[in-house]
């Protein structure tokens, strides 16, 4: 899930300066697992939206904001409350918000900071798990990402800093390769720790924003 | 004199100490310590942007030290240089003369002065290890060739350097097996020699030198001289992977001269530890102030050397 955060209300509001009439959007998936965007948070952000002297015109909670002919559908329902705003405002990720961007000729701005790719621990707690690295080494480590978990991100293994298997930064967080090897151990797999580790290749990564995936044909 | 690499062959007992660049252009500090340890250890290593803190660069003061006649480790680690300045800082350094290097992964910025900065960690000490040895057969760790063609096994080099690469370990880590494992990747990756974190625990250190004899690389046992408690519990609460033990630290604070404690600790130490293993690195941190007549880092090295 991707993990969000709204902004904080001063920076989110400077950036609405002049604009008085708003058309809100939520997103039903993770923005609002995560409390960040999804019908309350909306709802809530109206209501403080009010109190200062903003019009809002309407709200949406998409299923999906970054569904694209979704987040189309949805808005067209809107038409007429669109239509009176002078900006969207989104309450989703990153990639939600540039949804509306794309489908939209008005100036949208996002309530969120994305961010990252995470899992749900308990509720309101979220951690993050997965770097988006695009060359996923999890078969070699047991299933413990040491690109997200590993402060440095270390490919071989741990750095000599760890301290009864904590982080060298941050005592509260486990070193991941003290982790990794101990499920590798208990596994019976620690022959993969001892493996030479190829270089990671960065031009499968997050930079430069190049990565379209395409399946060709769908079932 | 012979060089570090021709002494290390021989199996002679090896000193090497430690020089600090300065934050800013006046090396002259630096280079008094560095006059005062010539003709007494065989190495110097220089730190690199150490725990992680912006100063002068470590490869410019391994060449100034270079002409103040002794022979430097170049320290090199992965937090600031992706794999293309790791590899042309390798090549800069060795056309000005420096054969040692010292491959390390670095702490993070975050512990640093600018911890805002990007930390690059693009590859890790084994995989610099890789990269040395890669350049010493002559190629470079390139995936492409000048036609643009994907190629493996790098593009040729104009002149082959002869680096001689080394690495750290740290053994009182605890667990200590995944840095064993790490260690091993290490000298796979064609690390010769090894300069290990502060040594306090000798039953610990002697514990790790029963593994690593079963490899044909030389250890340098850590030995980082202490000048007080507070010193000491500084370390242990704010320098990764250094544990003073209890007793170091009641000793200094019973001694009425910290500093000639923390050198005596620092002797005993070595001559305990010498039995073990290859060498000693001396790391006087800290020490930088110090005048030249008192540097204790000539005078620990003169006493016991």
């Amino acid at each position: 899930m991707i993990i969000s955060r709204q902004k904080p209300w001063d920076e989110l509001t400077a950036c609405l300066d002049g604009k008085d009439k708003l058309f809100l959007v939520g997103c039903g998936s993770c923005a609002t697992v995560c409390l960040a965007g999804g019908e309350n948070e909306v709802k809530e952000a109206r209501s403080k939206l009010e109190a200062e002297g903003k019009q809002v015109t309407g709200y949406v909670i998409g299923q999906e904001v970054c569904h694209l002919l979704d987040m189309k559908r949805e808005l067209r329902k809107h038409k007429a409350e669109v239509a009176q705003a002078q900006a969207i405002l989104v309450f989703s990720c990153g990639a939600g918000v540039q949804s509306l961007a794309e489908i939209s000729e008005l100036p949208v701005y996002t309530a969120t900071d994305t961010l990252f790719l995470g899992n749900i621990e308990r509720f309101g707690r979220f951690v993050e798990r997965c770097s988006l690295c695009g060359s996923c080494i999890l078969n070699e480590t047991g299933g413990i990402c040491p690109v997200t978990n590993c402060a440095k991100g270390l490919l071989t293994g741990q750095c000599g800093g760890a301290e009864n298997g904590k982080c060298e930064l941050d005592q509260e967080r486990d070193c991941a390769w003290v982790k990794i090897y101990q499920r590798l151990e208990k596994l019976g797999e620690l022959d993969k720790m001892r493996r030479p580790v190829p270089f990671k290749d960065y031009s499968q990564g997050a930079k430069p924003g190049r990565r379209v995936v395409e399946r060709k044909k769908i079932a | 004199m012979k060089s570090f690499r021709q002494a290390l062959e021989a199996g002679e007992f090896l000193f090497t100490a430690e020089a600090g660049p300065p934050k800013g252009v006046d090396v002259s500090i630096m280079l008094h310590h560095a006059h005062d340890l010539r003709a007494k250890v065989h190495a110097v290593n220089v730190t690199d942007n150490q725990s992680s803190v912006m100063r002068l660069g470590s490869l410019s003061a391994c060449h100034l030290l270079l002409g103040e006649g002794l022979e430097p480790v170049f320290q090199l680690t992965c937090r600031d240089r992706n794999r293309l300045a790791l590899q042309s800082d390798l090549l800069s350094a060795y056309v000005l003369g420096i054969r040692n290097v010292l491959a390390l992964t670095g702490d993070h910025v975050l512990v640093g002065d600018h911890p805002g900065a990007k930390p690059v960690f693009d590859v890790d000490s084994v995989q610099l290890l890789q990269i040395i040895d890669r350049l010493n057969s002559g190629r470079d760790y390139s995936t492409k060739s000048p036609k643009g063609e994907t190629i493996s096994g790098g593009n040729e080099l104009q002149g082959t350097p002869e680096f001689f690469p080394g690495a750290v370990v740290n053994p009182e880590l605890e667990p200590l097996e995944p840095q064993l494992i790490k260690f091993e990747k290490k000298v796979q990756a064609g690390a010769k020699f090894f300069q290990t974190q502060a040594v306090f625990d000798h039953e610990k250190f002697a514990r790790f030198m029963n593994y690593a004899r079963q490899f044909e690389v030389k250890i340098l046992a850590g030995i980082l001289l202490l000048k007080s408690a507070g010193m000491a519990r500084y370390l242990n609460n704010f320098v990764p992977g250094i544990k003073v033990p209890q007793h170091l630290i009641d000793e200094l604070k019973s001694a009425p001269n910290k500093a000639e404690a923390g050198i005596k600790i620092a002797g005993r130490q070595i001559r305990e530890l010498r039995k073990l293993c290859d060498g000693v690195h001396v790391m006087a941190i800290g020490r930088q102030g110090y005048r030249r007549d008192t540097n204790p880092t000539t005078r620990h090295v003169n006493t016991t050397y």
